[in-house]
């Protein structure tokens, strides 16, 4: 719909009014100067490992903005933080739990997003059951679950999937094909000619996005949504995208990627695209780039003061949040680990 | 007083329970209209429904995964696996998933989620069906792993897991499925998590053991009253909490100790009840702490099982061996 260079595809028309794609370039430009500035944190030893969304945030913004925060919920894999932010998750609350945080990273009351999932596809089983109780339950929200090209060959990815078309949950599965798996390569991953297709296999809807499109993504996954909410049926969306960084601060790409791979893929970078076609219309400009970029600069970095400040763990701390009501062996070596750091 | 065997005592915790509580739902394979495969969960789905007795697609790590989701959502599963062997098919979101789950939100979410499943041998099934892992789950922390030996624990220890906000394992002795009546009584009631039963008095050894290995202690126990040894029986109850304070004070009051299970003898739970006792009343032993398990081996063809199993006699040998130090 929206092309790399900025024009839109002759006929197309996106549910995306101007007003509305600009907030969308601003979640996207968040999104892109947050991974910069953390990565820099993290060689600087001042961030833990981190996995960010370049070159994605188109999928990543796109697909968060078709879903409602005050009903809907969010699952996430890990490469969609700033997702979960459009979802209400707090910028400095999910930074605090980069930076090992316990109470002032938990997840706050209302805000309808569950944890990031490093066991991968993991939290497919949980989404599908979780779609498939809130109708249970009688309320008319819509899941929406992060996965990866990578995660769609676990079991785990399968079995939800199954499970969500026999019970018909209201979810939508987005599976952000980035074409990497850390150093595993779409091709090594799997022999369909797109991920999109397994849908079928499993009684869903099954759509290929350009997911450096965010107009499309936004359509395709609106859609999507309404189905679910309208008891249709679950989705899976592929958003084909590429992965413009590392899969996280400890990886490599130089040892495995060829690098015209990736000098293509900048010529189709979902936020250019977008600053190009809004540039046409007289509605961007190099004084509001550089305007936009100071502030959300300073927005991100209030998040990350906010998460530096906030309580560092103690050591008790160790036995939080394990059981409602704690059995007495860990009371017990509870009470045995804080005689020991007092003494 | 009603009598009802452990099949029947499951079924009234689960009845009564969907009647009190709305929340209350019941997935797995063949639970519907079989009833389970034991026939535990029979009669559910015609007076609750099919959204609330769920036949699920054969897929465990889904089961105990949506489970989690169900959770979240604010219902209450109690999801079934069919043997408790299978559970290796849905391990990953059993213990490392549910048991973390509070932890990893920081305490946003817990999941009260029950996962029961029938295991143990002395029924000739084959291969699989019959592992007892219960204490693999006790290496993933933040589940609690409950073992009934009985009609009426097995009604009130249910009753205790579908209330408890955490999540439960509940392993049912399929052997002793029918093995016979006792009294369970209509309406709810609980037997409380973390406290062993003395289901039997003695002077001179104590048996320590959980599920069906109860059962097999009591009868080792009828044997050695006739040689005149006196033998107390104590039934954890639960591994997970473990009453490490029952478990002591009967030790020390016989000074000598054998624990029997159905689970292969190295790094079965029963090391870790010896390893404790060492702890903690190593003083008051008169002999070595003496342990009864399966072999070490994976579970044999049904035709065999009779000598990989804990027997009364290997029961008999480790107590004189105990009763002899």
């Amino acid at each position: 719909m929206l092309l790399p260079d900025g024009t839109v595809a002759p006929g197309a028309k996106s549910g995306m009014e101007e007003e509305f794609l600009l907030e969308a370039l601003r979640w996207m430009m968040k999104s892109r100067l947050y991974d910069q500035r953390v990565i820099a944190l993290q060689r600087q030893g001042e961030f833990g490992v981190y996995s960010p969304g370049m070159g994605q945030e188109a999928s990543i913004i796109g697909s968060a903005m078709a879903v409602d925060p005050a009903r809907d919920w969010m699952v996430p894999q890990y490469r969609e933080l700033m997702a979960t932010v459009h979802h209400g998750l707090p910028l400095e609350v999910i930074t605090a739990q980069y930076l090992g945080k316990i109470g002032p990273a938990r997840i706050p009351d209302g805000v309808h997003v569950l944890p990031t999932q490093v066991s991968i596809a993991a939290q497919l089983p949980h989404a599908t059951g979780l779609a498939w109780g809130l109708r249970l339950r009688g309320q008319d929200s819509v899941v929406i679950a992060y996965i990866g090209d990578g995660g769609s060959s676990e079991g785990d990815f399968h079995e939800a999937l199954n499970l969500a078309g026999v019970v018909k949950a209201p979810i939508v599965f987005f599976l952000q094909n980035n074409q990497w798996a850390i150093s595993t390569s779409r091709r090594v991953q799997s022999a369909t000619r797109s991920f999109a297709l397994r849908a079928a296999g499993y009684g869903l809807e099954g759509v290929e996005v350009d997911g450096n499109d965010v107009m499309a993504v936004y359509d395709v996954t609106s859609e999507a949504v309404a189905r679910a909410r309208g008891g249709g049926g679950p989705s899976l969306i592929e958003a084909v995208t590429y992965r413009m960084g590392f899969h996280n601060t400890t990886d490599n790409p130089s040892r495995y990627q060829d690098p015209k791979e990736y000098e293509e893929a900048r010529l189709r970078d979902p936020i250019e695209r977008v600053q190009k076609y809004l540039a046409a219309l007289g509605l961007w400009d190099a004084n509001r780039e550089a305007a936009l970029t100071d502030e959300l600069r300073d927005e991100n970095d209030r998040a990350l003061q906010l998460a530096r400040s906030a309580a560092t763990p103690r050591a008790e701390d160790v036995f939080a949040n394990v059981y409602q009501d704690p059995p007495p062996r860990l009371v017990r070596q509870k009470a045995e680990l804080l005689d020991g750091h007092e003494a | 007083m009603t009598q009802r065997n452990i099949v029947e005592a499951i079924n009234s915790a689960l009845a009564e329970e969907m009647e009190a509580d709305p929340r209350v739902m019941v997935l797995g394979l063949d639970v519907g209209k079989l009833g389970g495969v034991f026939r535990t969960t029979s009669g559910l789905v015609e007076r609750f429904g099919s959204d609330r007795v769920v036949d699920t697609p054969l897929a465990e790590a889904s089961i105990i995964g949506a489970s989690l989701g169900l959770a979240i959502a604010g219902m209450v599963p109690v999801a079934e696996i069919q043997f408790l062997g299978f559970t290796a098919q849905g391990f990953h979101q059993l213990g490392p998933q549910l048991g973390k789950y509070r932890q990893r939100s920081r305490g946003r979410y817990h999941c009260q989620v029950t996962i029961r499943a029938p295991f143990g041998g002395g029924i000739k099934s084959p291969e699989f069906h019959s592992d007892a892992v219960e204490a693999q789950f006790v290496q993933t922390p933040g589940i609690k792993i409950v073992m009934p030996s009985n009609p009426y624990d097995a009604k009130g220890l249910l009753l205790e897991a579908i209330r408890d906000p955490d999540p439960v394992l509940y392993c049912e002795p399929d052997r002793l499925y029918r093995a016979g009546r006792s009294e369970v009584p209509d309406g709810g009631y609980t037997v409380p998590f973390g406290k062993a039963a003395v289901v039997r008095e003695g002077e001179h050894v104590t048996l320590v053991a959980w599920s069906a290995a109860v059962e097999l202690c009591m009868r080792a126990a009828e044997k050695l009253a006739a040689e005149g040894v006196s033998a107390t029986v104590l039934d954890l109850r639960t591994l997970v909490p473990l009453d490490v304070e029952t478990l002591c004070a009967q030790v020390v009051k016989t000074g000598r100790c054998v624990i029997v299970h159905e689970a292969p003898l190295s790094a079965g739970f029963g090391a870790e009840i010896a390893a404790t006792l060492m702890e903690e009343v190593f003083y008051d032993l008169d002999a070595p702490v003496a342990r009864v398990g399966a072999f070490d081996v994976p579970f044999p063809a049904a035709s065999l099982e009779d000598y990989y199993l804990p027997s009364v006699d290997r029961v008999l040998t480790a107590v004189r061996r105990t009763l002899e130090s």
